[in-house]
């Protein structure tokens, strides 16, 4: 295969796509902050939006319906970022930390 | 691609490879740092290369959108959400070994789900398509929004209202007593 034309290989996209899928899975296990777990679903989120732009790109035969779909996984992303920012303030006033281990008690 | 200007395939295959090279390293400074501060920084760096991937998949707008609201929007807000709580991770109660098990695992349960998904992806059965329909450009993408998917479209605006309502509700209570 023709390195030059690597730019051209939907292969690639997958590869890196799946790449980002895995490091937001072990971020997401791994760190124990609620903002790092928040970065890292950020990144498996970014993961779905390369996946579909590589199907849009080289399979679908509208290539407008996948940049739509990526444009509402963009909003969707932001919706979800406020609402998990707000809830981590919320349980930072109430706990004093933002650890997912000193997050255990239910309190109704 | 491959223009009268000298070696521009080169200079294509480099910036693509750059753009490859600025996700990797964002992902991975996010997934592996101590420092929340330096996994936003290292989102943010994903999200550029992100971009221009997208620019490689012929969707400029779409890369200009990445910037704008993952750069611009999301990595800001999540730096306001920072400042406002504690910044830094503190060291892992338990034993060492405790620790070494526990990050064995992550790796292994992330690198069985990279191997599984670049596998099925690339040994899939897919099929080029036998035409376009539409070229894929801006315009063809408003067309879009304001006909098959104004629905969606209305939607999401009122999803992101009632997530903007919902966070300022959220975030409100609790600040009398403290």
């Amino acid at each position: 295969m023709n390195p030059l034309q690597l730019p051209n290989q939907p292969g690639v996209y997958f590869v890196l796509a799946a790449f980002l899928l895995a490091a937001g899975i072990f971020g997401f296990i791994r760190r124990r902050t609620l903002i790092g777990m928040l970065i890292a679903g950020e990144l498996m989120f970014s993961a779905a939006s390369l996946n579909l732009m590589t199907v849009n790109r080289f399979f679908a035969p509208d290539p407008t319906v996948g940049q739509i779909f990526v444009l509402f996984i963009m909003g969707l992303a932001a919706a979800e970022v406020a609402i998990a920012l707000s809830i981590i303030i919320a349980v930072y006033r109430n706990y004093r930390s933002i650890h997912s281990e000193d997050l255990s008690d239910l309190n109704g | 691609m491959s223009g009268s200007f000298p070696f521009s395939s080169y200079l294509v295959l480099a910036v693509f490879a750059l753009a490859a090279g600025l996700t990797i390293a964002g992902a991975l400074i996010a997934a592996l740092t101590r420092r929340i501060i330096r996994g936003v920084s290292g989102l943010m760096i994903a999200c550029i290369g992100l971009a221009g991937l997208y620019y490689f998949l012929n969707s400029p707008f779409l890369a200009l959108m990445e910037i704008l609201i993952y750069v611009g929007a999301v990595c800001v807000t999540i730096v306001f959400g920072v400042m406002l709580s504690e910044p830094d991770e503190p060291p892992r109660a338990g034993t060492r070994r405790a620790a070494g098990l526990w990050a064995a695992g992550a790796l292994a349960i992330s690198a069985a789900i990279f191997w599984g998904v670049s596998f099925l992806s690339l040994r899939g059965n897919w099929v080029a398509p036998a035409g376009r329909v539409s070229d894929g450009s801006i315009r063809a993408i408003g067309v879009g929004l304001l006909t098959t998917y104004s629905m969606a479209f209305e939607l999401i605006s009122l999803v992101l209202l009632v997530a903007i309502l919902g966070a300022l509700v959220i975030a409100r209570s609790g600040r009398a007593k403290v």
